[in-house]
């Protein structure tokens, strides 16, 4: 079977849910089960461990960076090594676009949190293996969001304003 | 109305709640607000609020009242409404609600917006939760903007192709033309998804995979891409700690391994390129390992040449050497996988793999186990084990079990000597006792069975073992088994492969007897025990001790004794010189083992006599005819089909007897309490084999239409409130008396305890008897007296009958 990532979890230390990204249609009470199961597992990892466990059927890929767990979750026969530069690339274009990113910068932008993965990630494959082309797309539809909050009167739009 | 609080706003004020109830109070405000704003249709600010609902929903809050509004928000024509809309449907809907559907009309207009961001939206939406009714609806759109010139909207078109086909294979062929010319792209991003794309297409289709071999020559396409990849210069787009693109070089080894799988020629063609990836890699960084690792798999996995494969475990081996441990741990997988059928070049790591038994790391150390125990064989089994055991003594209880039956397992394959065998198994067990599985007992049992010339030695291993420790439950079983097969050697003192020990039959029964002492053996153990102590001396002890003081033993006996009549003839020929030891389902805390070169785990009991199995209606209809007050329940004891322990049996009794109206009876809830240690009682400090029987007269109970029950006596001695009768029933008529039981009550100031009976049938003439074991605890050492009831079948016909038991010798009661 073709590797899959199931879902993309990324929490605090104290155990709060700061983004998830299903990949399979569940029940939201599975997924909180779920996320309440594996939260309590990785938190419980010694920094010595490595980055991977095995968890229900699933292979689980997982690395802090400062306050903040990024928690993958992959088929059996995936290439364990490679979902952690998946992993990487994520955070390297969430600095890119936040400026040294911190957890703060993720609470209070969750929402471009998830644009940002959209854009470099869809159904658990990479869209585009380049950070610039990922981040200058978000940059741009950014800047049309901007434009919609300031409309230009007609005459501006004509340019005769 | 004033305007809804923003996102942020809300979030910073969330924020400063103390408690879980001060949040849930905020978000609650919130959500009013939210709701009625919602009624409102409030266009401008539907997208602040579903924001904060989206954040309130990851919080943990209910947010479904929100669905409709992100349709809504998708429908609008402002591209931030857009943006959150689909953002609230990935996350609030999914394919199982049906209201989803009524985004397909949306998508299908977003997916030809002149916008291509709005048209991204879209195709991201569907790639990620579209049902296979929508993909269905939308498979053309896709398909369309997979021919597009826009590498933007191709790389994400083939993304959402893919998702497409997992939900609707049947779709996969229309997608085949536009899928042809996505190779010869230069975009990156179109190159990655595409290779995605194929792997989905042949992972789902044999038919596909062919096609591809061999009419596209996808082999030889993708050996060019990779081998671009490698020899161009630097990419600063797409390099990562100076690799050119490893993602993509990933995913087209991935798609390599699929097409070279079971294909001979596929497998040539890319044969040169998977030993240049395999030399060349940068192995520096874990991304260079990422590539060498997916080299490895695909090499593994096609049809490679010999050259290849070693190279590929050579990298395995040298992963084993790396600092990090997450390279050692995929290295350990990837072994294990391999060691199968690359046997001799995986032996080659071997002592770099048990050097992984040291590791700090779990999941390491149990691959490192795993793997040492595959590569075991008759050559290294002597090193192998050396190191496994050590690895035993130290490892973390929840390897031990794992690790104890792997040991056991590859000693039985390669032990280069029974004696060595013997050896590792005592050190297994004396180390990891208590973590051998339970069905390990018996296979050990077995296998020391048929090492028949080292019968004497390991008895005599391992009743030294016994000597020194007898905490470990799993070595005192195999111990007292042995003892009690082997008996004869160890007191003979025949041992030729160690100094044989001076051991008198006395020592032996001492030590047994020293097990069922002690408060660390659990019952099973006890019965192993017991089933020793019977060696030999067993037609003695059936007869003389059918009424020892020890109740347990004194039950054993009289079931032993009515075994040995019915079931001799199974006397295996192995043990022909010992009697046959059978095994029993528990009654209470004690088993017996089977020996007859097999043993079996407790078995529900099938061997015992058919007995009594309403002992609560009984019970009540004994108060109901005796009535008066000064009568106690009897307690009976059935055999439990499953085991529980003494107490346990007593409880739920007692819970089934109710008591029937009329004046207070005894207080029951008081009897568990004092009943546990009751039981046990007879199995305390006792020698086990005094025989004082006679002390006590015995007498007749009742005589009466040819049925005669007999009354014999002893004393529990350690409490001596305890009076222990056992009942012999016998039957002077011509035909038998069946469905006999035997039921009792005594004066409120004693108590009573109602053994199983040997059987319910009184054979007609004499010819036969039922015994039934009552315990009397009469703490007041008042007269005791007995009311009795019989019922039983004679003749077709039933018969029941009640009498007084006065005539109670006096020795039994003061």
């Amino acid at each position: 079977m073709v590797i899959t990532m199931r879902f993309m979890l990324l929490f605090s230390r104290q155990g709060k849910l700061r983004l998830q990204k299903w990949y399979t249609a569940t029940a939201e009470r599975d997924k909180k089960k779920m996320v309440r199961e594996l939260m309590q597992v990785v938190l419980a990892r010694k920094p010595k461990m490595c980055s991977f466990l095995e968890w229900r059927d699933l292979k689980i890929v997982y690395k802090r960076y400062a306050s903040l767990y990024f928690c993958c979750a992959v088929e059996e026969q995936d290439n364990e090594l490679i979902t952690l530069e998946v992993i990487h690339r994520f955070v390297e274009l969430l600095d890119k676009y936040f400026g040294s990113v911190c957890e703060l910068d993720i609470i209070f932008n969750f929402e471009k949190a998830y644009f940002i993965l959209d854009e470099f990630l869809m159904g658990g494959e990479i869209q585009d293996t380049s950070k610039k082309s990922v981040l200058k797309a978000i940059e741009q539809a950014d800047l049309l969001q901007e434009e919609d909050e300031s409309p230009r009167s007609v005459l501006e739009e004509m340019g005769l304003a | 109305m004033p305007a809804p609080i923003r996102l942020r706003e809300l979030i910073r004020t969330i924020r400063t709640a103390r408690t879980q109830a001060e949040e849930r109070e905020m978000i609650q405000k919130e959500c009013a607000a939210i709701r009625s704003s919602f009624r409102e249709e409030d266009n401008t600010y539907r997208c602040r609020n579903v924001a904060k609902l989206l954040y309130m929903h990851m919080l943990g809050y209910p947010a479904h009242f929100g669905q409709l509004e992100c349709l809504k928000l998708i429908a609008s024509q402002k591209f931030t409404d857009k943006r959150i809309g689909y953002l609230g449907a990935m996350l609030l809907l999914d394919e199982r609600q049906d209201v989803h559907l009524l985004m397909t009309n949306c998508i299908k207009n977003d997916l030809n917006h002149s916008t291509q961001y709005v048209q991204g939206l879209a195709l991201c939406t569907l790639g990620c939760m579209g049902s296979s009714e929508m993909c269905r609806d939308l498979a053309g759109e896709v398909e369309k903007l997979l021919k597009t010139s826009n590498s933007y909207l191709r790389k994400k078109a083939a993304l959402c192709a893919v998702h497409v086909i997992r939900k609707v294979p049947e779709l996969m062929e229309m997608f085949l033309p536009a899928t042809k010319n996505l190779l010869s792209e230069k975009n990156h991003g179109v190159l990655h998804t595409s290779v995605v794309l194929l792997t989905e297409m042949c992972e789902r289709s044999p038919d596909m995979l062919s096609h591809f071999r061999k009419v596209w020559l996808l082999v030889p396409q993708l050996v060019r891409i990779l081998k671009n990849l490698i020899m161009s210069g630097y990419s600063p787009e797409h390099d990562v700690s100076g690799i050119s693109d490893p993602f993509l070089q990933v995913r087209i080894l991935r798609l390599l391994r699929i097409l070279g799988r079971s294909d001979d020629d596929s497998s040539e063609a890319m044969n040169d390129i998977l030993a240049q990836v395999a030399t060349n890699t940068e192995t520096s960084k874990n991304v260079g390992n990422a590539i060498l690792y997916e080299t490895v798999l695909t090499i593994m996995d096609i049809k490679s040449e010999s050259g290849l494969r070693v190279l590929a475990i050579n990298i395995l081996g040298r992963f084993l050497l790396n600092n990090d441990k997450n390279i050692r741990y995929v290295a350990l997988t990837s072994l294990l996988k391999t060691v199968q059928t690359d046997h001799n070049a995986v032996q080659r790591h071997r002592s770099t793999i048990v050097d992984c038994l040291k590791d700090l790391d779990v999941s390491i150390k149990r691959r490192a186990m795993e793997l040492s125990f595959a590569l075991v064989n008759g050559n290294n089994i002597r090193g192998m084990m050396k190191e496994l055991l050590y690895f035993l003594d130290s490892c973390d209880p929840e390897f031990k079990a794992d690790c104890a039956s792997g040991v056991f397992l590859a000693a039985e394959k390669y032990a280069p000597s029974k004696r060595w065998h013997i050896d590792t198994i005592m050190r297994v067990l004396t180390t990891a006792g208590s973590y051998v599985r339970d069905d390990s007992v018996p296979n050990l049992i077995q296998l020391i069975t048929n090492s028949v010339e080292m019968h004497a030695y390991t008895v005599q291993r391992l009743y030294k073992a016994l000597l020194d420790d007898i905490s470990q439950q799993p070595l005192v079983q195999v111990s007292s088994w042995c003892i009690g097969e082997y008996g004869d050697l160890l007191v003979s003192g025949q041992c030729e492969e160690e100094e044989p020990i001076q051991v008198t039959e006395d020592e032996v029964l001492d030590v047994l007897e020293g097990l069922l002492l002690s408060n660390l053996s659990t019952p099973v153990t006890r019965g192993y025990s017991l089933l020793g102590e019977i060696l030999n001396r067993i037609k003695k002890v059936v007869s003389v001790y059918g009424s020892s003081i020890d109740v347990e033993l004194q039950q054993r006996a009289v079931e032993y004794n009515a075994l040995f009549k019915k079931y001799d003839h199974m006397r295996p020929a192995l043990l022909e010189r010992m009697p046959i030891m059978e095994k029993t389902a528990s009654n209470g805390p004690t088993e017996i083992v089977q020996t007859n070169g097999e043993t079996e785990p407790s078995v529900p009991d099938t061997k015992h006599p058919p007995l009594v199995t309403q002992p609560a209606n009984q019970a009540n209809d004994l108060l109901d005819l005796l009535g008066g007050n000064d009568v106690v329940p009897v307690i009976q004891t059935t055999l439990p089909t499953k085991p529980a322990s003494a107490g346990g049996e007593l409880l739920d009794l007692l819970g089934d007897l109710s008591l029937s109206g009329g004046p207070a009876p005894a207080p029951v809830p008081s009897v568990p309490v004092s009943q546990p240690p009751f039981l046990l009682d007879g199995l305390s400090s006792q020698p086990l084999f005094t025989d004082i029987a006679a002390v006590i007269p015995p007498m007749t109970a009742y005589n009466k239409n040819g049925l005669k029950i007999e009354f014999t006596f002893e004393r529990a001695n350690p409490n001596p409130n305890i009076a222990v009768i056992t009942i012999h029933a016998t039957n002077t008529t011509e035909a038998d008396m069946t469905e006999f039981v035997f039921q009792a009550a005594v004066p409120k100031t004693f108590q009573l305890q109602l053994l199983s009976p040997s059987s319910n049938i009184v054979p007609a003439l004499n010819q036969g008897s039922i015994t039934q074991i009552i315990r009397v605890l009469n703490p007041q050492k008042q007269q005791l007296r007995m009311r009795v009831k019989l019922t039983y079948t004679h003749k077709g016909l039933p018969v029941q009958d009640l009498a007084e038991v006065n005539n109670f010798p006096p020795q039994s009661w003061q």
